[in-house]
């Protein structure tokens, strides 16, 4: 049962995935694009947390940590320099 | 309010704990090497980055805080079914509203707590604190804070300033004492 | 026993976090977009991880127990990255759609 859970959970994050790249594509303005590309990060960390379930292993994890990381770190940049023009004063 | 831990070799004893609990996360295990090296690491990081920060209002009710954390967990997700309910619904009966919530806090962190209990509950996301920082001149204190917060369905404005003010505002000024 | 609690929380993630794209694309303007990915998609994640959670825990042994550290992480940076956003936003003056109330409780910057 769980197999099938895990098909059609990935059918639904891939739909998710696929509509936030629509409004990354769309706009129309520049915050819309990067509050698309946040949804996008948080999207792709549930897709590798999912496939490290499917593959039965835990090392996936730390990967999944730093995209989390990392994307929270550049959408606070890109937004400081949309605000600024500058990243760091 | 209070701002100097009551023990000098431990300044920020909630800081202290979370270090102490990521680790062994972290790690993921419990064993008595890891525990002993989360310790030490738990009461040696906050010393170390004792002189880069600012000085912040302690906990001084860890209770309440608890307490207050269990209820904002619990709004999470009640608040979630609601805002996914609104955005399954149509459009157009939506009312969606700029509102301006007067503020009893002035310390930077308890402001930050709520703006972002804010975020997280019932249908608002916390957009901007007035007056701003840079408008102020050096050492000036404003007299009173302001609070625009979004709104994706307004029913009752007044209703919802009354609710963020005693559910979510109230405690965080009992916690922090100020 | 497990695996229905693990399916059961699979779903509902996997919902919470298609709903919050639904948002992101059916939303007439910006501010009323931020709402689905900053909350939607933060509960459906922290779903997602229990369910990894319970998994790892049943399937590994001894518990496993650092998805919390992603899901606490998730939910401490999630409004944060949400202000960044509608600052901005309100910097580029983004129009808002036409009924929207109280529109000049924007202070001018």
């Amino acid at each position: 049962m769980l197999d099938v859970v895990i098909l059609i959970v990935f059918a639904m994050l891939g739909l998710a995935l696929l509509l936030s790249l629509w409004r990354l594509v769309v706009g129309p303005s520049l915050p819309d694009r990067v509050l698309a590309l946040d949804t996008m990060y948080i999207n792709s960390i549930a897709l590798i947390i999912l496939y490290g379930m499917n593959m039965g292993t835990n090392l996936y994890f730390e990967a999944a940590l730093l995209i989390a990381m990392l994307g929270f770190v550049s959408t606070v940049a890109v937004c400081k320099y949309l605000l600024r023009g500058d990243i760091i004063e | 309010m209070r701002v100097e831990s009551r023990f000098r070799w431990l300044p920020t004893p909630f800081r202290s704990f979370l270090l102490f609990a990521v680790w062994l996360l972290l790690n993921n295990s419990v064993s008595a090497g890891h525990l002993i090296l989360g310790a030490v690491l738990a009461v040696v990081i906050p010393l170390i980055t004792l002189p880069f920060r600012t000085p912040q209002p302690l906990i001084l009710r860890p209770g309440l805080a608890f307490r207050h954390l269990g209820l904002v967990l619990f709004d999470i997700i009640t608040a979630n079914l609601q805002v996914a309910i609104l955005i399954l619904g149509p459009n157009k009966k939506l009312n969606p509203a700029f509102v301006k919530v007067p503020l009893d806090l002035k310390e930077a962190m308890p402001i930050t707590i709520l703006a972002s209990t804010v975020s997280l509950t019932p249908g608002t996301v916390s957009a901007e604190v007035f007056p701003w920082a840079e408008s102020l001149a050096p050492g000036e204190e404003p007299e009173q804070y302001y609070l625009l917060i979004h709104v994706l369905n307004l029913k009752d404005e007044a209703e919802l300033i009354e609710t963020i003010k005693s559910r979510y505002e109230a405690p965080l000024k009992e916690i922090f004492q100020c | 026993m497990s695996e229905i609690i693990i399916s059961i929380l699979l779903l509902v993630g996997g919902s919470f976090v298609l709903i919050g794209s639904i948002g992101l694309v059916k939303m007439p303007d910006f501010f009323m977009r931020l709402h689905g990915p900053t909350k939607a998609t933060t509960l459906g994640m922290a779903c997602l991880l229990t369910a990894a959670m319970v998994f790892f825990s049943v399937r590994v042994d001894g518990i496993s127990a650092k998805e919390v550290l992603i899901s606490i992480f998730l939910i401490l940076t999630a409004p944060i990255s949400g202000y960044m956003l509608i600052k901005s936003a309100i910097h580029h003056k983004l129009p808002a759609s036409e009924k929207t109330k109280g529109k000049n409780n924007i202070e001018p910057d």
